[in-house]
């Protein structure tokens, strides 16, 4: 059974422990950056920045609000990048858990392609070709721990486990906030093993924080063929 | 904290002002949000929108430095819609108590005022306190009106004093709308009801002003107006600005304490016993604990624990030995500085802190240093203080001052015990060895005693306080963080039998129950006496079992001064009978046996009880002679609604800020805090009402960063999020000053300018004081030329005022007057 994350944005203060955690935990280097009149930083997921905390200030109802966003990879279930690859050595799902990896081979591939793949913009690009994005902390996974940004969420934001259990968590939040917030919805739930709850219109948070209608079904005719194909394609695999 | 972390999560209401707990204590959001989700509403009141504003259920904007008018109108608001719980006000707080007839309050002054004669130290000027005291019957205790409707009590002065604070009147000084103050002082005062519980999270944003200790005196009275006091989601809590500053300020951090909050001796008590009688409150109510009553017991275990056998009943327990503070003088850090950049001060150690950053006016302090002989920098890298001889504008080879740098090695490199905000005293294990040549500061500290004593015995001028100090911690050596922490424990010094029960010499002391004024006992702290005992470390324990009434107390997870209690005036929390006002989430209830509508038996269970005694009130009603009233730290055994022993006033009044957007202050004819402490050499500099510097400042931390970003600077990760010096304003101000989100400008106060990075924000909003428009602006504290190498990002306390809180003396770095220049 695949594990799944739920983010209840909803309790989210935007410490962003989750996104030094998961530097510390990949040992990804840190970005110059400078001060862009926004505590948000860096200004966008890069090949060295899988987690980033987005932050939004709306005036809703004639309320502020600030909306943060702790946005990365969705481990689809059927997965746009993966099926565009079409390289298991270059990405692929580790069946015990659901997470979509992406490996060195990444550099063999038409990076633009996979990334306009996603339709949730995650997977960035090195100079030398190699893709990136957030790998569930697989590593830990398969020892028993939860991913690093999970350990260390201090509200209950962040959420690891079975996707059954995941999803009825995610319900049970959602009725919980409907009382405040009547348009609180959860995203893509189908589609995806990174359950989001939010409050308002998701693209308040981020463009792509729901896959925009026009990737869901427009998905390139390669895959599409693809897809039609793929009782043939995996016989043909064995 | 009354309370502690774990228990905000019982609170029915939590109103976090004066602090930005989400960003700056994050973990505490663990707690806030189990309350929440359990149904508790959380209001967020800050000059700026903040990430704790985010998760409010209410938020809303006030002035900074007007926070006293904003809970001086709650307290009216809850006296004119009868909110108060009026049992617990009667029966618990001093409301009742009948003020003398030469109390008075008139044009913004207390009676007792004199002009430029401070009780110690430059301010403005002090009060004759003893104009405040109480009405004594002929018994010597105070005249009490449990009805509240004689008109000197405290209620009826409260009522009166507050009638002032109208909404009408708040809103105009605090900028906060009228409909925005109400909807607070409603939600917070529906916690009045029993079983109902409101807390309040504060930090530097209330303590760090010229009127610090009053603003939270304000809440404090609200809180006992409400019955908040001793229970369970209750109470006043601060939130320490570090993890063990708790620990620090409990073992003597301040100049004017001991540890243990022993008073500091002054050289006019030149004896032990004019001392102790100095110190030692004395009660006729035999209803009244009066606990320090016992202060002799700690200050004489305190010398035994300092001088060992040297220490004996024939030389006041070596009490000359002690040096003494001149009285009418102030020693603070303020006081520090000031002599230093006298040249009174020639050497300095810069212990674990980074003052050149981290002080109110740093650009005098920075100054002060050059005046040095030498100092020595303990500390975990180099910082702005250790190289203040190569900083801007600084001429190395003008700089006569000999610089050490002593390594220290980080926490988690050493073992011992930090005392958290909670009172939680916990010990940690050693984990990575020292890196390099660092040590921790317990060995570097005894190897200093241990050299200065050597010293001293060849040729030391009054050799005897140093040659007598007991300085016996190292074992094969070495620094022992254990035999420390069983000194601060306490010993048994001789075998002592007491209650039928012999305790044998060498043994440690139970509790500070038993500690003795005879010199037969020892303790470095005897509130922390109970840490440590012949059952073992009690800080080290890590059960996770709670207590019987399941409020997350968990009472054998670390140890808790004092005597392990979680909730402190918890016999507040229970009525006169000794049964809880909350029924579910109970913290202490008496379980004795009863005949014929007395109690016949002692048995509390719960929470450790804030002393065991029969509850005041049999069932049927009769009062219990062998009771005390709860608040057992007070003289009188009550809660102080009017609190006589404040430096400015028995009720907080609202003054304005030293440096400040007004010509008036629309309360009363004192625009500022007439004993406010005031610096005044050439380097101290304020503008109050000056149009070169039209906008309020205030300073404040961000998640990201720590201090004065010491650890956090040279750390890639953390800079990544937050790179740079930053101005937090309106949008309304970038439109005034042509400035663009993102670019950089100058903030400039009476003493120096600093440069930043634009930050244009909905999230602070213009405010209408009185019919004018005023700006405020925010700064963070974090920064410091050394670190990030541009050497751009400089320390926003080179623009922070001169100016302080009269009774503890703490910086007004929270409201300030700036300018915005765009570059
Ligand atoms: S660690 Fe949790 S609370 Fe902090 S930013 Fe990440 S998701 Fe939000
Ligand atoms: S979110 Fe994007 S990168 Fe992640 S699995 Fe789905 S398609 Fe691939």
């Amino acid at each position: 059974m695949a594990k799944a994350f739920f983010i209840d944005t909803t309790l989210c203060t935007a410490c962003r422990g989750c996104q030094v955690a998961c530097k510390q935990w990949h040992d990804l280097p840190a970005e110059i950056t400078t001060n862009r009149g926004t505590f948000q930083n860096p200004a966008d997921l890069t090949f060295s920045t899988y987690k980033l905390v987005r932050m939004t200030e709306e005036v809703i109802d004639k309320k502020l609000t600030w909306l943060f966003f702790p946005d990365q990879c969705r481990h689809c279930i059927e997965a746009p990048c993966l099926e565009t690859a079409e390289n298991s050595d270059a990405i692929y799902r580790d069946e015990d858990t659901g997470a979509i990896l992406y490996t060195i081979k990444t550099k063999e591939l038409d990076a633009e392609s996979i990334i306009s793949s996603c339709p949730y913009n995650i997977p960035r690009k090195a100079e030398d070709g190699t893709i990136s994005k957030c790998d569930m902390c697989n590593d830990r996974v398969h020892n028993g721990l939860k991913p690093a940004c999970v350990a260390t969420c201090p509200t209950g934001t962040m959420n690891f486990g079975e996707r059954e259990e995941m999803l009825a968590l995610g319900e049970k939040r959602l009725a919980e906030v409907k009382e405040k917030f009547p348009n609180a919805s959860l995203l893509d739930t189908d589609e995806v093993n990174v359950i989001y709850l939010v409050t308002h219109d998701s693209r308040l948070y981020h463009e792509y924080a729901m896959a925009p209608q026009s990737r869901k079904s427009g998905i390139s005719r390669k895959v599409a063929l693809r897809k039609m194909m793929k009782p043939f394609a995996s016989l043909m695999r064995v | 904290m009354t309370n502690h972390w774990i228990d905000l999560k019982n609170s029915d209401c939590i109103l976090i002002m004066g602090s930005n707990a989400a960003e700056n204590h994050p973990i505490s959001f663990k707690y806030v949000t189990q309350a929440m989700q359990n149904g508790a509403k959380l209001i967020s009141v800050d000059p700026r929108f903040t990430r704790t504003s985010a998760r409010a259920d209410f938020y809303t904007a006030l002035r900074s430095g007007t926070d006293i008018a904003f809970l001086g109108g709650m307290i009216n608001y809850i006296l004119k819609n009868n909110l108060y719980n009026k049992e617990y006000t009667a029966a618990y707080t001093n409301a009742p108590f009948i003020v003398g007839k030469s109390y008075g309050f008139k044009d913004g002054l207390f009676s007792g005022y004199t002009k430029g004669k401070p009780e110690a130290g430059p301010s403005l000027g002090g009060y004759d306190k003893s104009q405040w005291a109480f009405e004594m019957d002929e018994n010597k205790v105070p005249m009490m009106d449990r009805s509240l409707e004689n008109e000197r009590c405290v209620f009826q002065l409260l009522k009166k004093h507050y009638s002032r604070y109208t909404p009408d009147m708040v809103s105009k000084i605090t900028g906060t709308s009228e409909a925005d103050l109400i909807n607070v002082y409603k939600t917070f005062a529906e916690t009045g009801a029993k079983g109902k519980a409101g807390t309040i999270m504060y930090a530097m944003g209330w303590t760090q002003h010229t009127v610090g200790t009053q603003i939270i005196r304000t809440m404090a009275i609200v809180q006992l107006l409400l019955g908040n006091m001793g229970i369970a989601g209750g109470g006043v809590n601060a939130l320490r600005g570090e993890s063990n500053v708790q620990g620090s300020t409990d073992h003597c951090l301040l100049w004017h304490i001991w540890p243990g909050y022993l008073k500091t001796p002054s050289a006019s008590k030149d004896s032990l016993s004019v001392y102790n009688a100095s110190a030692t409150p004395k009660s006729y109510d035999s209803l009244s604990a009066n606990w320090w009553q016992n202060y002799p017991k700690y200050s004489v275990s305190l010398l035994k624990s300092f001088f060992g056998e040297q220490a004996t009943q024939a030389n006041d327990f070596g009490y000359n030995w002690l040096p003494k503070v001149d009285d009418g003088k102030a020693y603070s850090w303020f006081d520090l500085f000031d002599k230093m950049f006298d040249e009174k001060i020639k050497g300095f150690f810069a212990w674990g802190q980074n003052p050149a950053c981290s002080g109110s006016n740093a650009g005098k302090i920075r100054k002060a240093l050059e005046k040095l002989e030498w100092m020595v920098n303990v500390n975990l890298f180099d910082n702005e203080t250790g190289s203040f001889w190569q900083g801007p504008g600084v001429d190395p080879t003008k700089v006569k001052t000999e610089v050490f740098m002593l390594p220290a090695s980080v926490s988690v490199e050493k073992e011992g015990s930090i005392t958290n905000s909670g009172r939680w005293m916990q010990w940690r294990y050693q984990g990575p060895k020292p890196m390099g040549d660092s040590r921790p500061d317990g060995d570097i500290i005894l190897e200093l005693g241990h050299k200065i004593k050597e010293l001293y015995h060849k040729d030391g001028v009054l050799a005897e306080p140093i040659l007598n100090l007991k300085w016996d911690y190292d074992t094969n050596g070495a620094y022992d963080p254990h035999k420390v922490a069983k000194e601060i424990n306490g010993y048994f010094l001789k075998d002592i039998t007491i209650k039928d029960k012999l305790y044998k010499k060498g043994t440690l002391v139970p509790s500070f129950a038993f500690l003795q004024a005879d010199g037969s006992t020892s303790s470095g702290n005897w509130l922390y006496c109970n840490s440590y005992t012949e059952k073992g470390n009690m800080s080290a324990r890590r059960s996770d079992k709670d207590a019987v009434n399941n409020i997350g107390l968990y009472p054998e997870f670390a140890w808790c001064w004092p005597v392990n209690r979680r909730i402190i005036y918890n016999r507040a929390s229970v009525d006169p009978k000794g049964q809880p006002w909350d029924k579910d989430q109970w913290v202490i209830k008496f379980e004795g046996e009863q005949k014929d509508g007395k109690w016949v038996s002692n048995k509390w269970t719960g929470d450790v009880p804030d002393g065991g005694w029969y509850p005041l009130e049999n069932p049927d009603g009769s009062k219990r002679e062998d009771s005390k009233y709860p608040f057992i730290m007070r003289k009188h055994g009550h809660g102080q609604i009017f609190g006589p022993g404040r430096a400015d006033g028995p009720f907080p009044e609202h003054y304005e800020p030293l440096e400040c957007p007004v010509e008036k202050n629309f309360l009363n004819p004192q625009r500022v805090n007439p004993t406010a402490v005031v610096y005044s050499s050439s380097e101290d500099s304020h503008a109050t009402c000056d149009p070169r510097f039209p906008f309020v400042g205030t300073t404040y931390r961000v998640s990201e960063h720590w201090q004065t970003g010491l650890m956090t600077r040279p750390q890639p990760w953390l800079m990544e999020l937050q790179p740079q010096m930053f101005v937090e304003m309106s949008e309304e101000l970038a439109k005034l000053k042509g400035i663009k989100n993102g670019e950089r400008v100058k903030v400039t106060s009476a003493r120096a300018s600093v440069e930043c990075t634009a930050v244009v924000t909905k999230r602070f909003k213009p405010f209408n004081i009185g019919g004018n428009l005023v700006h405020q602006v925010g700064v963070p504290w974090h920064f410091g030329w050394r670190w990030p190498s541009t050497g751009a990002e400089e320390s926003a306390n080179l623009l922070t005022p001169p100016a302080g809180d009269p009774n503890t003396r703490i910086p007004e770095t929270k409201a300030f007057m700036v300018n915005v220049i765009k570059l």
